[in-house]
């Protein structure tokens, strides 16, 4: 067991080198508290757009992936800018973007540049954009522009007006 | 007395129609949403001839004429079709994913002559669709200012589920037909779009262009949108706002196939345009 466990431990070791030496991208997302009459919570999606190129790379998408017979992909297109940009080329639900919708509250999501997502991200002007759209209520979309990689810590915010409260971007090299 | 009534009124219809250029009436299929997303979703379609845009004022279409084409190119058929005073509707499961172009389409020939009597004679008559046939029996070749004209009728929207697909821009290389260049369910408010058009399959310069946005009740103006299509037979437009559009496209020459001597077409479609 003993040579096992050493390489196990090797391997751990240079996944926290590497992720020592990875740059972190953190988003954090407020939905608000919406005081109406009949409140769902909303479908959110949460991408990366290479101004040049318009590539997507999605992060995050909120949606109601569980009812049954998928009768929650007939609201996608309301989150119609990602619907455009990616979602209506994508098989939903799709592994280790989507989840479940959820409701007012501050969510902090980390992303590293040697995960899958951001490992092949080319260097370029890029957006992160936040796309929320609610059912019997509104729809909103933020965006905040940043380049990448980055040189120094980076860190920006948008501030949404209704279906969205503040979004920040803070980059750590 | 019930048949006899819807009768007539489908015959009323189908003359209003022919005569849109004139009265001003406008004829349109409308879809009640062209972005889908989903399993198998459905579109509701109102057809109707109305002043407004998109009220339902004057009178309904006939859903008998409505054909759709599937992305693959297939037929199908509209689903739950009914009709009320002024309006029809049906439906449209979207079970391939792409896009679906629906629409109601004719040509043929137009004569006009004046009687021994003075008075005047047309083919085809009232409700009455055009025949090779029907034309060579009812037309008079030697009447006196007998005047034949090729024409092509043509309303039509298109849905998408899911990515758009390329059959928006198939044509069929008769009569009077809009090309779009940018997809007809892919449009925003702040990107230009550009819809050729086509005479015969070939570029139609100098047709009037018009677009009306909904919602025109609720305006003073119409806003109407003005254009002439380019020696390309191409439209530029800037939405000015989201909504779903009313475009009417009217064209004439003199390019004609014997025994007709001018050529016309009309051409309606309905476009969804959303915010950015």
């Amino acid at each position: 067991m003993l040579p096992g466990k050493k390489c196990l431990l090797v391997l751990a070791a240079s996944v926290l080198a590497s992720q020592a030496s990875a740059t972190e991208l953190r988003i954090g997302i407020e939905l608000p508290d919406l005081k109406v009459a009949e409140y769902h919570k909303p479908y959110v999606a949460i991408w990366l757009e290479n101004k040049d190129t318009r590539a997507v790379t999605n992060l995050d998408v909120w949606y109601d992936a569980d009812m049954a017979d998928n009768e929650g992909n007939k609201w996608l297109k309301d989150m119609r800018q990602w619907w455009r940009k990616s979602g209506r080329s994508l098989d939903m639900p799709v592994d280790g973007i989507t989840s479940a919708t959820r409701g007012p509250g501050q969510y902090d999501l980390s992303f590293r540049s040697n995960q899958a997502r951001l490992a092949d991200l080319p260097a370029g002007n890029y957006q992160l954009r936040v796309e929320a759209a609610r059912e019997v209520g509104g729809r909103e979309l933020l965006s905040i522009p940043f380049q990448w990689p980055v040189d120094g810590s980076f860190s920006a915010t948008a501030n949404g007006s209704k279906e969205l409260g503040d979004v920040v971007l803070s980059i750590q090299p | 007395m019930k048949p006899l009534k819807l009768l007539s009124a489908a015959v009323l219809a189908g003359a209003t129609l022919m005569s849109m250029q004139v009265n001003a009436h406008r004829a349109w299929i409308l879809p009640d949403v062209t972005v889908l997303s989903g399993e198998e979703p459905v579109v509701a379609f109102d057809a109707a001839v109305s002043n407004e845009i998109f009220n339902f004022d004057h009178f309904a279409l006939n859903v008998k004429s409505v054909r759709i084409t599937a992305p693959d190119g297939s037929m199908v058929e509209p689903e739950n079709a009914a009709k009320a005073r002024y309006r029809s509707t049906f439906d449209l499961t979207l079970k391939q994913e792409g896009t679906y172009r629906v629409f109601i389409a004719s040509q043929g020939l137009r004569a006009r002559w004046e009687k021994s009597d003075g008075k005047r004679g047309s083919y085809p008559g009232r409700g009455e669709d055009y025949t090779q046939e029907g034309f060579d029996k009812n037309v008079p070749k030697n009447a006196k200012n007998l005047k034949v004209s090729q024409y092509s009728r043509r309303l039509e929207t298109f849905v998408t589920a899911g990515e758009p697909s390329d059959n928006a821009n198939k044509v069929t290389g008769q009569g009077f037909e809009m090309k779009p260049v940018t997809h007809p369910t892919d449009l925003y408010v702040g990107e230009d779009a550009t819809f050729q058009f086509l005479i015969d399959g070939k570029p139609a310069k100098g047709a009037k262009v018009t677009l009306i946005r909904e919602g025109s009740r609720y305006r003073n103006d119409q806003e109407a949108i003005e254009l002439t299509t380019s020696r390309q037979g191409n439209i530029q437009i800037d939405w000015p706002a989201p909504g779903r559009y009313f475009l009417e496209a009217e064209y004439k020459d003199d390019d004609a196939k014997k025994p007709a001597t001018e050529r016309t077409g009309s051409y309606v479609g309905v476009f969804e345009v959303l915010p950015d």
